[in-house]
């Protein structure tokens, strides 16, 4: 195995697990403050607020996100590019970049299945601890961060590990829209050097790294809760 | 009107009126016109057999179900409703029931506590977090009700690791530390073994006997007879019986109290 390539690339493969670990961390974060709306508005008692989340969800989680990638990147992308005002603008640098459609793209994802995760995990808190939230006067914001969320979350968490891992094997799809993410270096790897294998490999095991930090991390997370059962 | 000691002066203001309540499920009719008083340093007893409504009417007092009709004054202020959509009686002010209930503690048949906290943090969530306690100050009140129902060497752990009576001892713990009006208990030893009934009975009667307002459901007879000031027996949504323990359980007036009575004391 020859391994001279690493000198050479290493900067750029280090910037492109860089960008994966955002688009990660970026996507996980408004994805799951996004998993909670689509979930309370599954859960919500407005008929149409419910069927409209059904609805978004099931287009969401119906399509490939290849394609979703694409409608967004090459459509939207280019649409907004046909607005002079908005190609002078000064967000324009951003939406000029693949980096932010795939951020949009994977959110949606993640507020998509992570909400159904959650929506099951809030039917699943029993009624008597929630009614117990309601008799000793908390409002209703309270009764969720503090009783329904955490109770909900606690027993998702597994899925929740399993939906993590799911989120940053697709950030990989960035590197479809010309974002050079730790597949886009490797790819730059493979172009220059005509080496296949290596490359690969190397970027193979870092997701499996990344992979094990977050499953660790979940864990971690787990232990204050103690349940016996 | 004579005040004798240990029973209610009737001058004072009831801190629980309940006129004329209604509840139904649909085509069922729970409650049936129910009227009520409870003063300070009441200990009201529901009993009845299953279905008689008498879990439902405690509900009703901190509103966990909301009456279809009737008037329920809680420490002298009305709970207002409004009609709602299809004509459903709704609360009218959420914040209004928000406040009355944090008055109000209850002790359910199942615990209820909440297991992703600690013994103590069961107790101290409602002060800290609904009353605005200092979390020091609601620290030691916690500790020092935990000690009183004899869990205080729990203080740490999740409830998940303690036995039917010893949660519902949190739980009684739990319904102290808010400095309630009045305590709400729904069948508190329906759920136990019956060898754990003792000690969490021992507990209740303790604090009724400090002269808390209470108002019970439960189907302990000699407890009821023993730590009432007031004994209702509600048959099919109504009130048959009311009065002093003495009088509804020895020498009630409707024959079907007797036969209720006398059918749950042999049974224990």
């Amino acid at each position: 195995m020859d391994l001279t390539w690493l000198n050479d690339f290493s900067s750029e493969l280090l910037r492109g697990a860089g960008l994966t670990v955002q688009l990660l961390l970026i996507s996980a974060g408004f994805g799951f403050v996004l998993a909670i709306a689509m979930a309370l508005g599954r859960l919500s008692n407005s008929v149409v607020l419910a069927n409209a989340c059904r609805f978004v969800s099931s287009v969401i989680r119906g399509t490939p996100l290849l394609v979703q990638i694409y409608i967004l990147y090459y459509g939207v992308g280019s649409v907004l590019a046909s607005y002079p005002l908005i190609r002078g603008g000064v967000l324009w640098p951003y939406l000029r970049e693949g980096f932010w459609y795939v951020a949009l793209a994977l959110t949606l994802s993640v507020g998509a299945y992570v909400g159904e995760v959650l929506r099951s995990g809030l039917r699943a808190v029993p009624r008597g601890e929630l009614e117990a939230a309601r008799a000793y006067g908390m409002r209703r914001g309270q009764i969720l961060r503090r009783v329904w969320l955490p109770r909900a979350l606690q027993m998702v968490r597994p899925t929740l590990a399993g939906e993590s891992v799911m989120l940053l094997k697709s950030t990989a799809l960035a590197s479809t829209v010309a974002v050079t993410d730790l597949l886009g270096a490797a790819n730059i790897v493979r172009s220059q050097t005509l080496r296949v294998y290596e490359p690969l490999l190397l970027v193979a095991i870092t997701y499996i790294v990344l992979a094990l930090i977050i499953e660790k991390s979940f864990k971690l997370m787990g232990t204050t809760s103690q349940r016996r059962v | 009107m004579i005040h004798e000691k240990g029973l209610p002066s009737m001058q004072s203001t009831p801190v629980v009126a309940i006129d004329d309540l209604h509840k139904s499920y649909g085509d069922h009719h729970v409650l049936k016109g129910i009227s009520l008083r409870a003063h300070e340093g009441d200990v009201v007893s529901l009993i009845g057999s299953s279905g008689s409504g008498k879990s439902t009417l405690l509900r009703c007092i901190n509103l966990l179900e909301i009456p279809n009709a009737g008037s329920l004054r809680v420490n002298d202020e009305e709970v207002r409703f409004r009609q709602g959509r299809g004509g459903v009686r709704e609360i009218a002010d959420l914040r209004q029931v928000e406040r009355l209930r944090a008055t109000l503690s209850m002790v359910f048949q199942n615990f209820n506590l909440w297991p992703h906290r600690t013994v103590l943090e069961n107790v101290i969530e409602a002060p800290v977090h609904v009353l605005g306690e200092k979390r020091q100050d609601a620290i030691a009140h916690a500790e020092q009700l935990l000690e009183k129902v004899g869990l205080a060497h729990k203080r740490h752990d999740y409830p998940s690791f303690l036995s039917g009576g010893q949660q519902q001892r949190v739980a009684i713990a739990r319904a102290l530390a808010v400095r309630p009006k009045v305590m709400l208990f729904d069948e508190p030893t329906s759920a136990l073994d019956p060898e754990l009934v003792g000690d969490v009975l021992k507990v209740i009667r303790d604090i009724a006997q400090e002269g808390r307002t209470m108002i019970l459901v439960t189907h302990e007879m000699a407890f009821a007879r023993d730590v009432s000031t007031q004994v209702v027996y509600l048959h099919q949504g109504q009130i048959e019986e009311q009065g002093p323990p003495q009088q509804v359980m020895l020498d009630p007036h409707s024959e079907r109290c007797r036969q209720f009575v006398m059918a749950q004391n042999n049974r224990s």
